[in-house]
């Protein structure tokens, strides 16, 4: 049996280029913790904060699904398959980088900072065609019940991207109990609070926190207070 | 002489191009960049390596090959595929193979 693992929120590596603070999950950049390298397809997690006006400028992907979820402030992304678009928060943007993409991620805001999640997932096939979607999924109902927002399948609820995972958004009242079943037996689950705090199987968890675990039944959640919950089901192996 | 040499493998000039420039910015790696399973084995033949990054455009076909190939006349040389393609992974990626010898 694999062990759950729960990473505190100030156990994250924080990274401060002035521009851009970086809480990251796993090892990132110059951030390198043999024991924080992934959850099984899911190898990127960092919660970004980027400042007005600034961004990350033309860099190149591939072999990578990168997803990027807004939590305050717009940001604009371009990338050389042309695609210019503004994502905002209650939207998710997802690339699969494939055979190679250039993309740029702007805060064209020059006040206002940014805050996003910054996802990336390991592809289970390599070297696809490059490709860029994005959902909004802010009239979803998803109070008190998750809302799928990812998906493998083109045809399902979300987004979809190259492997076998699903993500869902939920913003739970005080006390709301309620249950996440598996898509794919034998997959992971990752929890990450947004806001708030819940409990997931009895542990305890707070705004920022993540936990990873493998669950051979339904998974329990229970807001213990108001909270925004992010669920990442990955496969180990692919 | 670098501490760490380090060849890539990728079928992308502009990313291969990045790779290179990020690992050579960190002191003691070196970085070789080579498009193709032939000259790969040219660099692997007439070089040492500490470790193989396997990039963009190398399938499943092309990364046994290399592994054979380093199998037979580079077995100390780690191999294993990149992802990202020279991103924030890049780094992180290298010490843990690194750190597997």
């Amino acid at each position: 049996m694999k062990n759950n693992i729960l990473h505190k929120a100030d156990s994250r590596f924080v990274a401060d280029h002035g521009w851009l603070k970086s809480a990251q999950t796993f090892s990132f950049h110059d951030h390198y913790d043999p024991q924080r390298i992934r959850f099984g397809a899911l190898r990127v997690l960092n919660d970004d904060i980027v400042n007005g006006g600034k961004g990350f400028g033309r860099h190149p992907h591939d072999n990578m699904e990168i997803i990027s979820i807004p939590l305050e402030g717009t940001l604009e992304h371009q990338d050389s398959m042309g695609n210019v678009a503004v994502i905002n928060p209650g939207e998710i943007q997802a690339m699969s980088a494939g055979t190679g993409i250039y993309h740029t991620e702007f805060n064209k805001d020059p006040a206002e900072s940014v805050t996003f999640l910054q996802i990336w997932l390991y592809p289970n096939k390599l070297n696809v065609t490059p490709r860029y979607d994005q959902l909004d999924y802010s009239k979803g109902d998803r109070h008190n019940k998750f809302l799928q927002i990812l998906s493998p399948e083109p045809s399902d609820e979300g987004v979809w991207i190259q492997q076998q995972a699903w993500f869902h958004m939920g913003e739970f009242d005080k006390d709301f109990e309620t249950y996440y079943s598996l898509k794919q037996a034998g997959n992971g689950l990752y929890v990450f609070v947004i806001k708030g705090s819940v409990t997931v199987n009895g542990q305890a968890l707070e705004q920022r926190d993540g936990y990873g675990l493998w669950p051979d039944s339904d998974v329990k959640i229970a807001a213990a207070d108001d909270a925004q919950v992010l669920l990442m089901e990955v496969p180990e192996e692919w | 002489m670098a501490d760490v040499n380090i060849l890539v493998l990728a079928d992308h000039a502009e990313i291969l191009e990045t790779i290179i420039r990020l690992i050579n910015k960190n002191e003691g790696w070196r970085g070789t960049g080579v498009a193709g399973y032939d000259q790969a084995e040219e660099a692997l033949k007439t070089n040492k390596f500490d470790l193989v990054l396997l990039g963009v455009g190398v399938d499943d076909e092309a990364e046994a090959r290399i592994l054979r190939l380093c199998e037979s006349i580079a077995p100390q040389t780690v191999c294993m595929r990149h992802y990202g393609g020279g991103s924030g992974l890049l780094s992180s990626e290298i010490q843990h193979a690194l750190a597997q010898r």
